[in-house]
């Protein structure tokens, strides 16, 4: 399929680091609130209330900006974009058009064939809507609530050129970009509904289709996936791609026509008169300061500080607080090991049980493993039952090597297995003499059998085949 | 001690007001205007204001006191919060009286429109007192009230001022703080003081302006309007812009009005022809820009969250787009749809941004004049009080009356209306124009006026 798919993104991310809403001074905070507990007349919308602009949003957005190397405007402006619906309570919303904040940016991802350029077109600053409630699903719903907690909330729309080639690319770009913002500590990509995807889709040569409402990371590459093999499946049977906006189910995973291009909705964008012209000129530098390290310069210094490999310091990076994880452990451990440790053993195990690492066990008990490990103390096997242990049921690895009887067994303790696992399996000795080489592997299960996988695998060997070798 | 002296005058007021015709207000606010009146009295509310009867327009927001714009789509609409002019006039304690009278949602000259009915000129009961600010200029005129707020976006306080004979003030923009006023065309708007005469305009404008940080157009401008109330305009320069006068305006109008620069010219002040060119121009510019910002601005009030709600709830666009319907009269639908039109795709370039350009133009026309001359002094109207019914089928008539004012709010400029004369027993207004922010000029040349002339009287019967 590559080379014939072009994909175009508008993200909306939430600046839910921010204290407060984008015009007004409610708080962001609202996980858990009661529906239209948060609100005042501004984000309301009553008659006669005035927005005022959040300074610290536009700074963050510009720092944002700088991230995806974009120009900064010097001087920026909303708009109106005017549309009824009931989550949007001035009957517009609050946008950028003309003069957003950045643009001409671009970022880089991994692709199959190499690294993938990516053109950031425009990042601007706009107001989320409320949030519809439905009872039940959005069809059988006799009625509809809103909750306007959310409204006012400060987004920042990141719209890329139609330069990606596949939806893993896509997928690719929203973590690299959710990454970002969160190594530049304006953004929680953990917290429901913080990010929220348009995509602009096509065959090579054909129409192009907007799937919204893509509202999870994963998503976006099932959106994406889905809406592909349709548009390929309709030109296989020679049936024309029509122009459309579609509407992504995500439980059901397929997208649903929301509208054509004859419905096209009119925005009758025009200057906010209510907010002025902002201009911004000769904030940049200032903030150019500001910006932290972020992740590729972090995956650099990695490889350098620590001497780890790349694809290591790839994964590691690939999530601040994966990274910060790993700097606290690196700093008081052989980093080589803690590497392999984090990256592929403790990542894979919260993987699979869907974890954040912030709920992980912390970085001095990851310490205590690799000593641990270092001295000999316990083997690989014993430090990945240890993990799943204190992941599963918490505790500290002292307790849990004692109670698990986790600690390497002593050499003559391995030796006197070997002895009995030979006694016990003489037709195997027959098969391996015979050159079997699968007798051999057999007989060493055999002994960690004995030993309840405590032995060290490589003492095992060494003695398995002294042993056979001189009997 | 039990002198109660401001009670005892409220109280006044309000009978005056039970018994009026005018039909001035939609809403009083009389127990706490009794509550206001008395706290003075007992020394308990002190402030420039205190005591004094002050009526709010009612497209100014008044926390818990029914706020309606004279349209029926805010029925029973009682806002939260205090605009902050409001809450100003309480810091100062004045005593409000209640809501004014107006066109519906400020959109007209006479205040015709109002879902509450006319409000009828005091000067004579079958004129109308001018809009939008009518129920405004009708209440200051017919002592119910000592003064009053209005807004003014095309024309809308010195109008009525104008048609009811008394004074009126259009502020710079971004002067006075819009935080609570219901937006009609929000680039051009400004709450406005009206009163019987400049000094209690000066002292209102005292209290209201100010940087308030809630609005954005808000600029910071430090000023004491009422140290500039002198009787001195020796030394100005009045300039007479010719455009201003001739076709369609009344010649008593044209008369009363060189009358007061020849006063002026009597007392010291040297007056000269100035030139503003696009002056034809601002008609249309301002009817684009305004109808455009409405249909944007009023998009908010589907019923949903307060105001009208009549019938069974159906689906999300039947129901809006039936209370929306029902609840906006006709010149609000037509400024809506009109706004809607020009604003969209392929019409934005030829209409709202060609209006944008024009507003450049007479701001720079403003400017320019002002490098020769001090203020500026033109008929605020082109003609007296009409009579209540008079334009009612063809609106472009009544547009053609803002033609005098709508230039200042294009370009932003202050502007104040005072009684210059009488066609029969109609009044009829001067306005002088200032530069930006420059208040202090047009309130001392108009109370300089208002000293050495006799145009300051009470409607017949009041």
């Amino acid at each position: 399929m590559d080379g014939e798919v072009i994909i175009g993104l508008e993200v909306h991310c939430q600046l839910n680091k921010l204290n407060s809403k984008l015009f007004c001074g409610c708080s962001t905070r609202q996980q858990g609130l009661e529906p239209n507990t948060m609100t005042c007349p501004v984000c309301l919308g009553l008659p006669g209330a005035l927005p005022v602009i959040n300074k610290k949003a536009v700074e963050y957005s510009i720092m944002v900006g700088l991230a995806l190397n974009c120009e900064i405007a010097e001087h920026t402006q909303f708009y109106r974009k005017n549309y009824y619906y009931p989550d949007l309570p001035r009957g517009f919303q609050i946008t950028q058009y003309d003069w957003p904040i950045a643009s001409n940016g671009v970022l880089t991802v991994e692709s199959d064939g190499g690294d993938r350029v990516v053109r950031i077109r425009r990042v601007h600053m706009e107001e989320d809507p409320g949030r519809l409630v439905h009872q039940g699903s959005i069809e059988t719903s006799k009625f509809v609530l809103v909750d306007y907690n959310r409204s006012g909330m400060p987004l920042l729309e990141v719209v890329t050129e139609p330069d990606l080639r596949s939806p893993k690319e896509a997928r690719r770009f929203i973590n690299k970009l959710r990454n970002i913002l969160e190594y530049l500590d304006v953004f929680d990509g953990s917290l429901e509904g913080a990010l929220r995807v348009d995509a602009n889709v096509s065959l090579k040569g054909g129409a192009r289709v907007e799937i919204k409402n893509i509202s999870s990371y994963k998503g976006v590459e099932r959106a994406l996936l889905f809406e592909i093999s349709r548009q390929q499946n309709m030109k296989r049977r020679g049936v024309k791609v029509t122009q459309e906006t579609r509407h992504y189910d995500d439980e059901r995973n397929c997208t649903i026509t929301l509208r054509t291009k004859e419905q096209a909705e009119e925005y009758r964008y025009y200057p906010e008169p209510d907010l002025v012209p902002l201009s911004v000129k000769g904030w940049e530098p200032r903030l150019r300061e500001k910006l932290p390290e972020l992740p590729d310069a972090r995956r650099e210094r990695f490889k350098k500080e620590y001497g780890i490999s790349d694809d290591h310091a790839k994964v590691i990076t690939s999530e601040i607080r994966v990274a910060n994880y790993y700097e606290c452990v690196a700093g008081k451990c052989e980093p080589r090991l803690a590497a392999t440790w984090v990256a592929d053993y403790l990542k894979g195990e919260l993987n699979y049980r869907d974890m954040d690492i912030k709920d992980a066990f912390d970085p001095e008990m990851m310490v205590y493993i690799m000593e641990q490990l270092k001295k000999g103390v316990i083997t690989d096997k014993g430090a990945v039952e240890l993990m799943r242990a204190l992941l599963d049921e918490g505790g500290h690895p002292k307790d849990i090597i004692l109670a698990r009887n986790l600690a390497k067994v002593e050499t003559d303790v391995t030796k006197a297995a070997v002895t009995e696992v030979l006694k016990e399996n003489r037709e195997a000795i027959g098969d391996y003499r015979a050159g079997k080489a699968q007798a051999f592997n057999y007989l060493v299960g055999m002994v960690m059998k004995k030993t309840n996988g405590r032995a060290d695998p490589s003492e095992v060997n060494l003695l398995l085949r002294e042993l056979l070798e001189c009997t | 001690m039990s002198m109660a002296l401001y009670e005892e005058s409220v109280h006044k007021t309000f009978d005056r007001i039970k018994h009026s015709r005018l039909n001035a207000y939609i809403t009083l606010d009389k127990e706490n205007a009794l509550g206001t009146a008395k706290g003075v009295d007992d020394g308990k509310i002190a402030g420039r204001l205190a005591g004094m009867t002050v009526a709010v327009k009612d497209c100014i927001t008044t926390k818990g006191l029914l706020t309606t714009c004279g349209s029926k789509i805010l029925s029973g609409y009682v806002p939260p919060f205090d605009a902050e002019v409001v809450a100003r006039l309480r810091n100062e304690g004045a005593v409000i009286t209640g809501k004014t009278n107006m066109d519906e949602f400020a959109m007209g000259t006479s205040t015709e429109s109002s879902h509450y009915g006319p409000t009828k000129n005091p000067w004579d009961m079958t004129r109308v007192p001018g809009g939008s600010s009518g129920g405004s200029g009708a209440a200051v005129a017919g002592l119910e009230c000592r003064m009053a707020l209005g807004t003014d976006t095309g024309g809308s306080v010195r109008c009525p001022a104008s048609f009811c004979g008394v004074v009126g003030i259009k502020p710079t923009y971004g002067l006075v703080s819009r935080y609570g006023v219901i937006a009609y065309a929000n680039s051009l708007e400004q709450v406005g003081p009206m009163a019987r005469n400049v000094s209690d305009a000066a002292l209102l404008l005292d209290v209201i302006a100010g940087h308030d940080p809630k609005d954005s157009t808000s600029v910071p401008h430090d000023a004491r309007y009422t140290d500039h109330l002198v009787d001195d305009v020796k030394g100005l320069t009045i300039g007479v812009p010719k455009e201003y006068f001739g076709e369609g305006t009344d010649m008593k109008v044209e008369k009363a009005v060189w009358d007061a620069i020849m006063t002026l010219n009597r007392l010291g002040a040297d007056y000269k022809e100035v030139s503003l060119p696009h002056t034809k121009y601002a008609l249309s510019a301002y009817y684009i820009i305004a109808m455009c910002e409405a249909s944007s601005n009023l998009a908010r009030f589907d019923g949903l969250r307060y105001g009208l709600r009549t019938g069974k709830d159906e689906n999300w666009h039947a129901t809006f787009s039936r209370i929306r319907a029902e609840g906006f009269g006709e010149e609000v639908k037509r400024r809506i749809m009109l706004g809607t039109y020009a604003l969209s795709e392929g019409y934005y370039g030829k209409y709202y941004l060609k209006a944008l350009k024009v507003r450049t133009l007479i701001k720079k026309d403003f400017e320019k004049a002002f490098k020769g001359v001090d203020v500026l002094a033109a008929p605020t109207m082109p003609y007296p009080a009409f009579r209540i019914g008079e334009h009612q089928d063809d609106p472009l008539s009544m547009y053609m009356a803002d033609v005098d004012t709508v230039p200042v709010n294009l370009a932003g400029v202050p502007s104040i209306s005072v009684p210059c004369g009488f066609a029969g027993k109609l009044p009829i207004g001067v306005q002088f124009i200032g530069g930006f922010f420059d208040e202090p000029m047009i309130i001392r040349t108009a109370h300089t006026f208002e000293l050495n002339t006799d145009f300051q009287k009470l409607p017949e019967g009041f």
